[in-house]
């Protein structure tokens, strides 16, 4: 599918907020990849984080947006501690989902939650999994 | 020097071996740590936007405690509760902009620049007391066991807050140190899914497959964690896995904390057998360690 790149798509006010609520310069980024080799749930991912970041340069706002990568991403840390770059990606994931989040949407729904999940799951896991999924 | 120790929630309930087993064992190794009189939940994560202040107050609302209390250090079990306590100790003593934002925030307690040490058990056994004399004082030394050191991201991730930055060998010199064998593992700081096992479980399950397959190709008989997401999520999927026959066996999977339990020579009332899996029992039995009258978790 073609995609139209030109200074008329590129988001200049996404990229800085992306910038702002990470901490993050995204321009960094080269995406030479070494964080999707070191990412855990890499292997069902559809997008893996380089594209994430090349979109995230490009102010792809939309796109990114209706991505699952961040909401497979398990904060594990292995991207960042990785990155030759030095960019936090965790943080930059933590970014993309806080903008759907703070729309008042939830990523999961904690009353689906089946009933005998929620009586075995440690707490660490309600409260790990409500922080990063649910607004 | 004055320590308190920090349980964190599911320690109470769900991780109770993990605590019972290590309380038992700092008793009978005559360290003194006292549960801070009052606390809450640390948050489990790390808040990682750089706007969002109010989720690093719960973590340094312990932190607070711990200085009331007078106490120098801070010592954890529970690897999530480590990395969020640890993580916030460091924005608290590094960040003056926002330090200052969060101690004019909390208006009951005392300011807080950082003063509390936050230690991982482990960490705290090796400079605290010391593996020989630790090794001094076992009465069942798990000689002949080959165990496998699952460290996960949070005792090693980020590297600011890294049980041991240097060599990361700390849980495998603990096991030596019990008298075991050490084995190491490609897979050994691979996440286990962590909580999303909540949206993505076949992911999780995935990936505990491949973190047990590596462990058992390496010669493990049992696996070792002091997380108890990970516990629960290495656990749990290992049925349905061999079902599907991505891994060989069962592998038991125990805390660190139960295991020096069973080496100082506590019994089942301390390392609490009750509260693992039946393949993690059989192991027990198999090496003739008491598991007392167990209730077996599928």
């Amino acid at each position: 599918m073609a995609i139209e790149i030109s200074e008329k798509t590129i988001k200049h006010e996404f990229i800085e907020k992306i910038n702002q609520l990470s901490a993050q310069d995204i321009s960094m980024c080269f995406q030479c990849g070494t964080c999707g080799g070191a990412c855990p749930m890499s292997a069902r991912m559809a997008t893996l984080p380089r594209k994430i970041m090349r979109m995230l340069q490009l102010g792809m706002e939309e796109r990114i947006l209706e991505l699952e990568t961040g909401w497979e991403c398990a904060s594990c840390h292995a991207c960042t501690v990785n990155c030759p770059r030095g960019i936090d990606l965790a943080r930059v994931m933590e970014a993309v989902r806080l903008l759907v989040l703070r729309k008042n949407i939830n990523k999961i729904e904690p009353s689906r939650l089946p009933a005998a999940a929620v009586r075995e799951l440690p707490q660490i896991a309600l409260v790990s999994g409500f922080r990063k999924l649910t607004s | 020097m004055k320590v308190s120790y920090y349980p964190g929630c599911t320690l109470k309930t769900k991780a109770k071996h993990l605590e019972d087993s290590a309380l038992a064992s700092l008793a009978a190794l005559g360290v003194d740590v006292r549960e801070l009189p009052r606390w809450n939940c640390c948050g489990a994560v790390h808040s990682l936007a750089d706007d969002d202040l109010i989720h690093h107050v719960a973590p340094v609302r312990d932190l607070v405690r711990a200085m009331d209390e007078g106490s120098d250090r801070l010592v954890t079990l529970c690897s999530m509760c480590y990395n969020s306590l640890a993580r916030a100790n460091l924005l608290m003593r590094n960040d003056e902009v926002k330090r200052k934002t969060i101690n004019d925030f909390m208006t009951e307690e005392n300011d807080y620049h950082g003063e509390v040490e936050v230690e991982h058990l482990i960490t705290f056994l090796r400079d605290t007391l010391g593996w020989d004399n630790l090794r001094a004082k076992l009465k069942a030394p798990l000689t002949g066991m080959k165990i496998a050191s699952y460290y996960g991201c949070t005792l090693v991730r980020p590297k600011d807050v890294a049980i041991e930055p240097a060599s990361g060998r700390v849980i495998n010199e603990f096991v030596e140190a019990l008298g075991a064998r050490a084995v190491d593992f490609g897979a050994s700081t691979v996440c286990c899914g962590s909580y999303q096992v909540l949206a993505h479980p076949d992911s999780v399950t995935e990936v505990v497959g491949r973190i047990i397959q590596s462990a058992t190709d390496a010669g493990a008989d049992a696996l070792i964690l002091s997380c108890p997401l990970c516990e629960y999520n290495l656990v749990k999927n290992q049925e349905e896995l061999l079902q599907k026959q991505k891994i060989a066996r069962r592998l038991p999977v125990f805390y660190f904390s139960q295991l020096l339990a069973m080496a100082l020579g506590l019994g089942p009332e301390s390392y609490r057998p009750d509260m693992n899996d039946a393949a993690s029992v059989e192991f027990l039995k198999s090496k003739n360690f008491p598991v007392g009258s167990t209730a077996i978790r599928p």
